[in-house]
């Protein structure tokens, strides 16, 4: 029998990876296709052109940089956060933990209007910070504050089941030897949280990077000081200039495609490291 | 990149913690923690919540009201119910199909197909309205055919549609993947070796394992496909009454310095938000206690 090799039980492997396919093809791979097909249109000179135009470049400094200053205070006050949630008993814990997923519920115009709303001159937050001489909203600040808004779930979400799967006897066996509570911290913990730590740190960038709802109501949106790269996007497509659109979207795609591999890798190094599954 | 979104089974575990002085840390650290990290909860996810509620009554009921009950906003209401209505379903049949053939099937170029599936999450929404200009806008590939056949895709519903079926892609597919993986095939396989139909093994067998995930995914994927803003943005073109979804109402309010009537309408999607986590968190405690009921079965 030589078809007892490939012989399945279950049936309807072929119409479901069929199915898969087709779909994944039609809504996102034919799309994106058109991206990288449209930017060949232009010539390479042309293309360098665009991608490296000052106020172009200007997107690309203001986009990255806050974004990894955003990532790493998610990754700070978000380990923080996992943390209390996992290891401390307080009053409104639920309530808490169930908030910490509204950037991923709350739809990104309601969080760009609401952070506005509170950092502006007279809002909540703002009226205390104006006489201090620090300005949020329409300035880069505020860019910052809405990427750390949305990009604050990623980390906790990754850190916090590993957490709440660490074994007590390691800290005891640690204390036992003698360790000191920030030793065990630094030697014993951060090691088996770290792979998660980054993983979390690489999904807040990479959503920070494209984020656009929230943030173009506090940015203010001034060329070459508050613009961000999906923003000039945007721009290019109001001129009708769709080639100069497309360029700069394929690079944006370039970075998306890494981290999504970088991100895969460490998802796979957590498993590795935890025994988990993700 | 749903890895930070799928859904774990929790519960408290701060007791376990608390009682051992090993891993416990000094009153002072312990403050400090819960201290500075609440403060940043309060600030940058409380605060904006409640800021919402009280812009949009701050100029009382009537006006929030009339916000919207105006043939504009409840327009957009509906388009958005529509694209949500659409794209929801037709992620999920995706999904269910998906994680069937990669969790009960063995085939080569798996992982791959799985990173594949995951690529709508990292592409900024803008890049997702952008692709279908480039292929159904005016001077897209199938423009000139299109406004031969007289079909609009573009700033029209059928765009917005796309935009958030592309967005909310993997919701569903991610959650089910390594659900399904987990659970196997065994259960399935003796189904069918006692004579089941497929579609029977999925339906009394696969289903009432899965419906927890899928019930996560679907919740997820709903509050998304409510909820985009910039892929629906780039393809829509912001005609009032007809292309605009409740989000793109919000923002021209809001850019109309109709401040009240934009919080108004964002107060809905507010809403919208907080009635997702409170399913959201009501099905992860079902599913922990589902856990639970078969770990204690299994154990009698």
């Amino acid at each position: 029998m030589a078809a007892a090799k490939t012989f399945r039980v279950l049936p309807g492997f072929n119409i479901t990876l069929g199915f898969t396919l087709a779909y994944l093809s039609l809504i996102v791979l034919i799309p994106l296709s058109a991206v990288f097909l449209k930017t060949t249109e232009l010539g390479l000179d042309q293309f360098w052109n665009v991608v490296s135009a000052p106020r172009v470049v200007a997107t690309y400094k203001l986009s990255f940089g806050l974004s990894l200053l955003a990532a790493a205070i998610n990754t700070v006050f978000g380990l923080m956060l996992a943390w209390a949630l996992v290891r401390y008993s307080f009053p409104g814990k639920r309530l808490v933990d169930a908030l910490v997923d509204l950037p991923f519920a709350l739809p990104t115009a309601v969080a760009g209007i609401a952070l506005t709303a509170l950092y502006a001159k007279n809002g909540w937050i703002g009226q205390y910070l104006d006489p201090l001489g620090i300005q949020v909203a329409f300035k880069p600040l505020g860019i910052l504050v809405a990427l750390v808004f949305i990009g604050l779930p990623f980390v906790v979400r990754t850190v916090q089941p590993i957490l709440e799967d660490l074994d007590t006897e390691l800290e005891e066996a640690a204390t036992s030897l003698g360790a000191r509570r920030w030793q065990i911290f630094r030697h014993v913990i951060l090691p088996i949280l770290l792979p998660a730590l980054l993983t979390g740190f690489a999904l807040a960038f990479a959503r920070a990077v494209g984020e656009y709802g929230s943030v173009i109501f506090i940015a203010g949106n001034i060329p070459m000081v508050s613009e961000i790269t999906p923003l000039m996007i945007i721009t290019k497509l109001e001129q009708y200039d769709y080639a100069g659109a497309t360029a700069i979207a394929t690079v944006m795609l370039m970075l998306s495609f890494t981290l999504l591999l970088v991100i895969n890798g460490l998802q796979a190094w957590t498993s590795k490291r935890t025994g988990r599954d993700r | 990149m749903a890895g930070a979104s799928a859904f774990h089974l929790g519960g408290d575990h701060a007791h376990r913690f608390e009682s051992r002085a090993a891993t416990r840390e000094t009153p002072l650290v312990k403050w400090l923690i819960l201290g500075l990290s609440l403060t940043f909860f309060v600030i940058f996810l409380l605060m904006p919540l409640i800021a919402v509620f009280v812009e949009a009554f701050r100029k009382g009921w009537e006006t929030y009201i009339t916000a919207l009950v105006e043939p504009d906003a409840l327009s957009a209401i509906r388009l958005t119910l529509l694209a949500a209505v659409i794209s929801v379903p037709l992620n999920l049949v995706f999904g269910v199909c998906a994680a069937w053939a990669i969790a009960k099937f063995e085939f080569r170029g798996k992982q791959f197909l799985i990173t594949l599936i995951d690529l709508p999450f990292s592409v900024s929404p803008v890049i997702a309205g952008l692709v279908f200009v480039l292929l159904f806008g005016a001077q897209g590939w199938f423009g000139s055919w299109l406004s031969d056949k007289d079909i609009r895709i573009i700033f029209a519903v059928p765009g917005i549609v796309l935009a958030t079926v592309f967005v909310t892609f993997p919701f569903i597919a991610r959650e089910l993947i390594p659900l399904m993986q987990a659970q196997g095939r065994e259960e399935e396989e003796a189904a069918v070796v006692l004579g089941a139909r497929g579609l029977q093994t999925f339906w009394y067998v696969t289903l009432p394992n899965i419906k927890w995930g899928l019930m996560y995914g679907v919740i997820l994927c709903n509050a998304r496909a409510m909820g985009e803003f910039g892929a629906v943005s780039v393809v829509s073109g912001h005609i009032r009454g007809q292309t605009n979804t409740l989000p793109l109402h919000v923002e021209i309010l809001y850019n109309e310095y109709q401040f009240a009537a934009a919080f108004a309408a964002a107060s809905v999607l507010a809403v919208l938000a907080l009635v997702t986590l409170v399913i959201k968190t009501w099905v992860e405690n079902r599913a922990a206690q589902s856990h639970k009921d078969a770990n204690r079965d299994d154990a009698s």
